[in-house]
């Protein structure tokens, strides 16, 4: 076995035959460096004596592309076509697949890609090196004279071939190189990375053969509806199952603290049952909980003590010097994540074993919670990831899986637990609802000289990794408001965590960005304002030191032709960003059509450093726009008697084929590391859309969502 | 006994007459291609043809479907029309997380038979009781026009 610490990579012979590379990805952040000794590897390339290529990831798909992404990389440096790239599930275990970003096995916050881009690289070419050196062994030539390319290595002089297939039991035995001698080919030089590359998890995805955690079928398997407590904090006080069992294909009642679950041959016959229950609740300490309670209480906290994020440039006394202060309060809903598949988890208890099916961004976490609940050891539980039907930061969570495996402890066999989407929304683990007041003070030409910003919300990150909340300090939350893009004489931001009564908070797409740049970019627009000054200049003037923001700002505008015509009424906005490792700029036209917001384009533009899939790019963006435009106009999870007042999509609105604009997107060609794509979009849209209704109507947006504030105009 | 008609063959099955066709297909007949989305015809993803016409399958009675030539994703592809959606769906990488896929393409192909070259405001018009909260959109409308021969362009 040879191993290299720098590197991070060690090459050996594969059980069964052919050349294994385990490879460890780092941390995407500079806080996570690597380990400066002892790693583990969490990604495992085989490539086989059929010279096919064997990827076990530790991320998984959810829509975002990772599945062609990162076999792009190994197979750019590796000289492999990305045909021969086959992908396998990663199973649970922490140890061989930790993302160090995070700490555990997960994929989320735009991480994939930026912890992946060197070591998949490194993989690919120390793999070929040793490829090219079985060859020219065999041959008895130089390997300088030797070049691989389509799978197989080709001696150039004498136009010899061998496949990779060949080769890779002698690769295995050879020592891997030096990390300084592992060259990575130059950008001018790749033929995959940075050109479109069609998706491989597609086919499957058209003909209905791709496999979600909902379709697993299991031999002697019976499906669950279940109801629980409307109340957060509620009980179940009581039911009849006396109509429920007399269902066709109904089975048995289980009945849980927390909720009741009818179990059938189908899940038709479980609902019908499930309607037939005569549900009792005791609603418990939240029965009269109210939305606006839930508000008031924050907006007191808001005004009680704070966590110092930071504060530089003595802001108080910039302030006390300015010629005039600005004041605003921004508020954002609760919002649910309503993922196209509802969550769903089948779980067959046995006396010695459990079995989870699902699909889950955390499958390490959810094998712990069966480990837990059945009381069985971890290694007795074996989690069977499937393709996610829809993440956003839902399938982060593993309340779903705790709650199917309560249920299974109660069923014979495996019980395959699907939420209602009325559960899936009534029971999802909400985007926290945020309370921020921000102040600026302006110099007498109206340019800012103090800014400060005092966020009041959930924390998600409290909750979900406790060792990252340190002493009220919260860096996923205050994520996009602790460094604004703009060149502030003076800043000042600050944290109030308040937890909403018994109300679960999770990440939702663009986790502290999507709250924090609506807030920063709505308010740095109303400064222009009152400077009365062209919102585009105005940011121009600030962004002097930042040159990637400044491009990426300069590219939308022109692109959109922001000085150009408005088409009539139409209102034009934009915002600018620096989030998830990834610059982006966005222009929206926008206006009223029957009361209605119609938004018309939306011109965006990026430099994610260097694009590995600009076509994954495009559908991300596209993806975060639409994601982002439901979230502005519509999204709102409210409260009325300690209920959610949303149930399905007729009351949870979300975009439409014929509601959605035109997206242009506009990358830049750059060879810097690569940024997150999955989630800036959805934060650059909102501020952008909500500045384009100001422009149209002179109404500004503070509180979201749009249709709800444009009402109460 | 309940006896039906779906991608050419018949199948028997037993269930209650009100129970979903949605339920019959996935948890008795095991054909998984057909997606559960919100259970009140709200998002389309459940849509299959029946008698050529799209249908959700998530409310359509199993009693309904009876006696009537029901179509679904797994055999959609061996119509000129499905295979040509499929190709189009391909061809501009439609999919992303590809759950709501099924209904897209069912809904897509009942379209592009009844209008062979759909304009913008046709593909609203068919397509906007389908939701994808991925965003798939305007791939889903340069792919239709892509499948009618208009080289992905309105």
């Amino acid at each position: 076995m040879q191993s290299n610490r720098r590197l991070f990579l060690k090459a050996m012979t594969a059980a069964g035959g052919g050349l294994l590379l385990q490879i460890a990805i780092p941390g995407a952040r500079a806080r996570d460096a690597a380990p400066a000794t002892g790693w583990e590897a969490n990604a495992v390339v085989r490539i086989a004596a059929d010279g096919k290529v064997h990827m076990t990831m530790p991320y998984v798909e959810m829509g975002q592309g990772t599945y062609t992404s990162i076999p792009m990389l190994i197979a750019e440096e590796l000289e492999v076509d990305l045909k021969d790239v086959v992908l396998e599930h990663a199973g649970a275990d922490d140890k061989r697949y930790i993302n160090p970003a995070l700490g555990f096995q997960v994929t989320g916050g735009s991480t994939t890609m930026r912890a992946a881009w060197l070591p998949m690289r490194q993989a690919g070419a120390a793999a070929r090196m040793l490829l090219v050196q079985a060859a020219a062994q065999q041959w008895q030539v130089d390997a300088a004279s030797c070049r691989a390319e389509h799978g197989a290595v080709i001696h150039t002089p004498t136009q010899r071939k061998l496949r990779y297939g060949a080769l890779v039991d002698s690769a295995a035995k050879l020592p891997l190189p030096a990390a300084e001698a592992i060259v990575l080919k130059q950008p001018k030089d790749f033929r995959l990375i940075g050109k479109a590359a069609r998706r491989l998890d597609t086919p499957g995805k058209l003909d209905g053969s791709a496999q979600y955690g909902i379709d697993v079928q299991l031999p002697g398997m019976k499906v669950a509806a279940l109801a629980i407590t409307p109340v957060f904090g509620g009980r179940l006080a009581g039911l009849d199952e006396a109509a429920a069992l007399k269902v066709p294909g109904v089975r048995q009642v289980v009945r849980l603290d927390d909720c009741a679950a009818v179990i059938a041959d189908h899940y038709g016959a479980a609902q019908k049952g499930l309607s037939l229950l005569a549900l009792r609740w005791d609603d418990g300490p939240n029965a009269k909980l109210s939305s606006a309670d839930i508000v008031a209480d924050m907006a007191r906290a808001s005004q009680a003590g704070s966590a110092k994020v930071r504060a530089d440039g003595k802001p108080e006394q910039a302030f006390a010097a300015a010629a005039r202060v600005i004041e605003a309060t921004y508020e954002l809903p609760f919002l649910a994540h309503a993922p196209m598949e509802p969550m769903n988890c089948t779980v067959h208890v046995q006396s010695d074993r459990c079995d989870v099916w699902t699909g889950t961004q955390v499958m390490t976490r959810a094998r712990a919670v069966a480990a837990q609940v059945t009381g069985l050891p971890e290694e007795k539980v074996t989690v069977h990831n499937f393709l996610l039907g829809g993440g956003f930061g839902r399938r982060l969570e593993i309340d779903g899986v705790e709650r199917a495996v309560r249920i299974a402890r109660e069923v014979k066999g495996p019980v395959k637990v699907i939420y209602s989407r009325e559960e899936d929304i009534q029971h999802d683990m909400y985007r926290p609802y945020f309370y921020d007041r921000v102040r600026a003070g302006l110099d007498e030409h109206g340019a800012p000289v103090a800014w400060s910003h005092h966020l009041t919300g959930s924390s998600v990150l409290g909750r979900f990794l406790p060792p990252a909340f340190n002493n009220g300090f919260d860096p996923e939350t205050v994520d996009g408001a602790d460094a604004p893009p703009y060149a502030f004489p003076s800043i000042k931001v600050d944290y109030t965590r308040h937890e909403p009564p018994q109300i679960p908070t999770a990440f939702w797409r663009g986790v502290g960005p999507s709250h924090n740049i609506f807030v920063v970019e709505s308010f740095i627009d109303e400064l222009a304002a009152a400077a009365n000054a062209d919102p585009l200049a105005y940011r121009l003037a600030l962004l002097k030191h930042n040159p990637r923001a400044e491009h990426v700002l300069k590219l939308a505008a022109e692109k959109a032709n922001w000085q150009g015509p408005r088409n009539g009424a139409m209102g034009r906005g934009l915002s600018v960003q620096f989030a998830f490792g990834t610059y982006m700029a966005m222009v929206v036209d926008a206006h009223l059509v029957d009361g209605e917001v119609r938004v018309e384009r939306v011109v965006c533009a990026l430099d994610c450093g260097v694009p590995i899939n600009p076509d994954t790019i495009r559908a991300q963006v596209e993806s975060a726009v639409i994601f982002g435009i439901s979230g502005a106009l519509w999204g709102d999870i409210t409260f009325k008697n300690g209920r959610v007042e949303q149930s399905n999509f007729h009351d949870y609105r979300v975009l439409r084929m014929h509601e959605t604009p035109r997206i242009e997107t506009h990358i830049v060609a750059s060879n810097e590391a690569p940024g997150g794509m999955g989630e800036p979009g959805t934060a650059a849209l909102m501020p952008a859309l909500a500045n384009a209704i100001y422009a149209h109507t002179g109404k500004r947006i503070r509180k979201l969502p749009i249709a709800t504030a444009l009402q109460s105009a | 006994m309940i006896s039906l008609h779906i991608n050419g063959k018949t199948k028997q099955v037993e269930a209650a007459p009100d129970t979903p066709l949605l339920w019959v297909l996935r948890d008795e007949l095991h054909m998984s291609g057909t997606k559960f989305g919100c259970g009140m015809a709200l998002c389309g993803a459940c849509t299959v043809h029946v008698d050529g016409q799209p249908a959700r399958a998530c409310v359509l009675p199993v009693s309904a479907a009876v006696g009537r030539k029901i179509v679904t994703i797994e055999a959609i592809g061996d119509t000129p029309v499905g295979k040509r959606v499929q190709q189009a769906w391909a061809e501009i990488d439609v999919p992303q997380c590809g759950y709501c896929q099924s209904g897209q393409i069912m809904a897509a192909s009942a379209l592009l038979k009844a209008i062979p070259k759909p304009s913008d405001k046709d593909i609203d018009q068919a397509m906007s009781g389908n939701i994808c909260r991925c965003g798939t959109y305007p791939r889903i409308r340069a792919a239709i026009h892509k499948a009618a021969g208009n080289g992905g362009k309105a």
